[in-house]
C-alpha cells in the first residue's frame, strides 16, 4: 500500500511529463527574457547609461526630461488620437462589412479574400504604398487634379496638423479586414433559431445586430479588441515607412522615440524611461481590465 | 570553409612577392549609398583589393541615423565587422572606452599620421587618451551653399553671392515656381543648415561659444537671434521641398526645380555624377558666401578589436591603405571631398574643391558639431530643427529651446 502511495505521489509531477519539459523553453522566455528583460530596463532607466549601460543613479532625472521633451509629448498625443479613432473605427468598419458580408450574398469569398488581402502586407510594404497614394505630386491630389478639379487639395502627409489622419487611413486599410475575419466568425456563430425567433417577433434587423447579436459576441469583440490594442502601442514599422515622424516631428510616436533615443542619440537611459513609461500607460489600461474581465468572473 | 582557406593561402603565396604575408576577407560597413558615394567606394575597395586582401562590402542604406545603430549593436552585441565608417568625433567614444574598438598607434607612428595628415585637429579626434583609434579619409566640410544656375536664369535674376542675395532672389524663384532653398525632410539635414547657418552668420567665435563652451547665455543673446531670423528665410524658402533623403534634394537643384541647396560638399559628387560642371552649371559658395570658414569634420574608419590574428594584420594593411596617397586622390575626387594629407597633388580637383583647398591652406578652418558635442545633444537638436522647419513655430520659441539644450548639452 505504501508503496502504491509512494508511487502515486511523484506521478502528480511526472503526469504529462513530456508535455511539462516541452513548455520548459517557453517558460525560461517568459520568464528570463520577457520578465528579466522588463526588469533589467526599468531598472537601468534610472540610471545616466548612455551608449552602454552603466551602473550611475540619477534618480528620476531621465523621467523629469522626457515629459519635458516636446517631442515625447506629441508622440503620446499622437498616440492617444491614433489609438482612439484606430479602435472606433476598426470595430466599427470591421463589424459592418461582416454584417453585409453574412447577407448571403454572392461571390463571398471573392469579397472575403479583397477585404482580408491588405493584412496579407507587412507595415512597411502598407507604408510605402499609402506614402505614394497620398503624395501630392503623384498620389490622389494629383489624380483628382487632372480630371479639372485644379483647386483640389489633399495633402496629409505634408500637413502637420492633420499627418496622423494619414497614417491612420493606411492602418485602417491594412487591419479591417482581419477585424472582420473575426467579427464574421462571430456572427456565423450565432445559431440561425435566434434570427428566426426575432423574425417571427417581427423585430427590424437592425436591432436584432445592436441588441441581440453584439451582445452575444462578447468573446469575440474582447479578442479583437486586444489585438487592435496591442497592434496601436507598438505601432512604429508604418510611422516609419510613411512619415518617418515627418514632416517635423508631427507624426512622431512613442515607439519610435524610444528607439531613436536608445540607438541614434545613444542614450540608452532616455529610452529605457521612455519605453518604462509605454509599459506603464498600457498597464494601466490593462490590469484594471483583465482584473475585472477574467478576475471577477471567476468568483462569481 | 577549407576551400576558403585554401584560396587564402593562393592568394597570400602570389601576392607574397609584394612583401604581404597575409590575407584575409575584411567586412566593411558604410553609409556611403548615393551614386557618388557608391563610386568613391569603390575606389577604396580597388584599392584594398590591390594589396590582396578582399574588401567585403557592407553598405548600410538609409543614412547615417539608420546606419549608426546597427553597427554599434553589431560591435557591442559580439559580431563586430572587420572596419566600420563613422564620422570622426565623438560617435565612437564609448565603443573606445569600452575596450571595443582597436588602437591603430602603432600603425600611426610607423606611417607618420602625424606628420603627413593635415589639419592637426583631424588626427586630435582621433586620438582618446593618447592613443589613436580611427584612420580618417577625408575631410568634410558642411559650409556651402549649391546653386543651380539654370534656375535663376529661369526666374531672370543673377546668381547670387552671398546668403543676403539669395534671399532677396527668393521671390522671383517662387514666381518661376522654382523652391528656392531645398531641405529634404531627414532630421539631421535642417539641424545641419542651421549650424551652417550659425558659422557663417554669425563668424567663428560665437559657434565656438556656443557649441564649444556650451555657453547658454550667447545661444540665448542677440547673435544668435539674428541667426533664428536667417533660420526663418530658410524655413520659408524651403517650403514645398516635399521630399526626404539629401540626394533628392540636391537632385532638385541639379535639374533646377530648386534654387540651392545647403549642403555639406558630398553633394558635390551628385552633381559631378549628373555631368554638371562647376561654375558652369552650378555655383557653389562656401560659407554661404560670407563668411568662408570650414569645419574639418569628415569620414574616419574605425577597427573593432579582433581575435582573428589574420583579420588583424588586414586591418594594418586596410588603415595604411586609406591614407596612401594614391588612394587619397583617387577616392576624394569622386566623393567630392577633400583629402586628409596636405602633400597629395589633386591636380584634377574642380573649381569648387579648389576653392575649399585654398581655405584650407589658409587654415580657415573649426571643428564641426560632430567633434563638439554628443550624440545624445546633437539628437536634441535634431529634433528642435526638423519641428522648426514643418511647423510654425516663431524664432523666439525656438531659440529659447536650443538654449536649453545648449545648457544641457555634453
Amino acid at each position: 500500500m505504501t508503496g502504491q502511495a509512494n508511487a502515486g505521489r511523484p506521478n502528480q509531477l511526472l503526469r504529462n511529463l513530456q508535455s511539462k519539459i516541452a513548455s520548459i523553453p517557453m517558460i525560461l522566455t517568459a520568464v528570463v527574457i520577457f520578465l528579466g528583460g522588463t526588469l533589467w530596463t526599468v531598472f537601468y532607466s534610472f540610471t545616466n547609461s548612455k551608449l552602454l549601460p552603466r551602473l550611475s543613479f540619477v534618480g528620476l532625472d531621465q523621467y523629469e526630461r522626457l515629459w519635458a521633451a516636446p517631442r515625447w509629448l506629441v508622440s503620446i498625443q499622437n498616440l492617444a488620437i491614433y489609438g482612439v479613432f484606430s479602435l472606433i473605427f476598426s470595430l466599427v468598419i470591421g463589424f459592418l462589412l461582416a454584417a453585409l458580408m453574412d447577407q448571403k450574398i454572392r461571390f463571398e469569398n471573392t469579397f472575403r479574400t479583397i477585404f482580408l488581402y491588405p493584412f496579407a502586407l507587412s507595415f512597411i510594404v502598407t507604408g510605402l504604398v499609402w506614402q505614394w497614394i497620398l503624395n501630392p505630386e503623384f498620389g490622389i491630389q494629383s489624380v483628382v487634379r487632372s480630371l479639372g478639379w485644379s483647386t483640389f487639395s489633399f495633402d496629409p502627409l505634408y500637413t502637420p496638423s492633420i499627418v496622423i489622419y494619414g497614417i491612420l487611413i493606411a492602418a485602417l486599410w491594412q487591419g479591417t479586414g482581419l477585424v472582420m475575419c473575426l467579427m464574421l466568425a462571430g456572427l456565423r456563430g450565432i445559431d440561425e433559431d435566434i434570427w428566426k425567433a426575432s423574425r417571427v417577433d417581427g423585430i427590424p434587423m437592425w436591432k436584432t445586430y445592436v441588441f441581440i447579436v453584439i451582445p452575444m459576441m462578447r468573446a469575440v469583440f474582447i479578442t479583437t479588441l486586444v489585438i487592435i490594442a496591442s497592434g496601436i502601442v507598438r505601432v512604429y514599422d508604418l510611422v516609419v515607412a510613411q512619415t518617418s515622424g515627418g514632416p517635423g516631428i508631427a507624426s512622431e510616436v512613442p515607439a519610435k522615440y524610444v528607439y531613436d533615443y536608445m540607438f541614434q542619440a545613444q542614450n540608452l537611459g532616455q529610452g529605457f524611461a521612455a519605453s518604462t513609461m509605454m509599459l506603464l500607460t498600457v498597464a494601466i489600461i490593462v490590469v484594471p481590465w483583465a482584473y475585472l474581465e477574467f478576475g471577477g468572473r471567476k468568483r462569481g | 570553409m577549407k576551400l576558403r582557406l585554401l584560396a587564402a593561402a593562393l592568394a597570400a603565396t602570389v601576392v607574397l612577392p609584394l612583401g604581404i604575408a597575409n590575407a584575409a576577407d575584411l567586412e566593411v560597413t558604410h553609409w556611403w549609398t548615393s551614386g557618388g558615394e557608391a563610386a568613391a567606394v569603390a575606389e577604396l575597395a580597388k584599392a584594398f583589393d590591390a594589396t590582396g586582401n578582399k574588401w567585403v562590402d557592407g553598405a548600410i542604406a538609409g543614412s547615417g541615423g539608420t546606419a549608426r545603430p546597427i553597427m554599434v549593436s553589431r560591435i557591442t552585441g559580439g559580431d563586430p565587422m572587420g572596419a566600420t565608417q563613422f564620422n570622426h568625433g565623438r560617435q565612437a567614444e564609448e565603443l573606445v572606452q569600452a575596450g571595443l574598438m582597436r588602437d591603430l598607434t602603432d600603425v600611426a607612428t610607423k606611417e607618420h599620421w602625424k606628420d603627413i595628415i593635415k589639419p592637426a585637429s583631424l588626427l586630435d579626434s582621433c586620438t582618446i587618451d593618447g592613443k589613436i583609434y580611427c584612420a580618417p579619409v577625408n575631410i568634410h566640410s558642411w559650409q556651402w551653399l549649391w546653386l543651380s544656375n539654370a534656375a535663376f536664369k529661369t526666374a531672370g535674376v543673377e546668381v547670387p553671392k552671398n546668403w543676403d542675395e539669395f534671399v532677396a532672389a527668393a521671390p522671383a524663384l517662387e514666381k518661376a515656381g522654382i523652391v528656392p532653398l531645398a531641405i529634404g525632410g531627414q532630421p539631421w539635414q535642417s539641424a545641419g543648415a542651421f549650424d551652417v547657418l550659425i558659422l557663417a552668420l554669425s563668424g567663428k567665435d560665437t559657434f565656438l561659444k556656443v557649441f564649444g563652451d556650451k555657453d547658454a547665455e550667447v545661444a540665448a543673446g542677440p547673435e544668435i537671434a539674428k541667426v533664428f531670423k536667417a533660420a526663418d528665410d530658410a524655413r520659408r524658402m524651403s517650403k514645398g521641398t516635399n521630399v526626404q533623403d539629401w540626394n533628392q534634394a540636391t537632385n532638385m537643384v541639379i535639374t533646377g526645380k530648386a534654387g540651392g541647396q545647403i549642403m555639406g560638399d558630398w553633394a558635390q559628387g551628385e552633381f559631378q555624377l549628373a555631368g554638371q560642371k562647376a561654375g558652369v552649371d552650378y555655383t557653389c559658395l562656401p560659407g554661404l558666401g560670407v563668411n568662408p570658414v570650414i569645419a574639418t569634420g569628415g569620414d574616419a574608419f574605425y577597427f573593432p578589436l579582433l581575435k582573428d590574428a589574420e583579420k588583424s594584420k588586414a586591418q594594418e594593411v586596410l588603415a595604411s591603405t586609406l591614407l596612401d596617397p594614391k588612394t587619397q586622390v583617387a577616392f576624394n575626387l569622386k566623393k567630392g571631398s577633400l583629402p586628409v594629407r596636405g602633400d597629395v597633388d589633386l591636380g584634377a580637383a574642380n573649381d569648387c574643391m579648389k576653392k575649399g583647398l585654398e581655405i584650407l591652406a589658409k587654415g580657415d578652418v573649426i571643428q564641426w558639431t560632430d567633434q563638439l558635442l554628443s550624440a545624445d545633444s546633437q539628437k536634441q537638436k535634431e529634433d528642435l530643427f526638423s519641428e522648426f522647419f514643418a511647423s510654425s513655430m516663431t524664432s523666439e520659441d525656438a531659440q529659447k529651446r536650443f538654449a536649453e539644450i545648449i545648457a544641457s548639452a555634453d
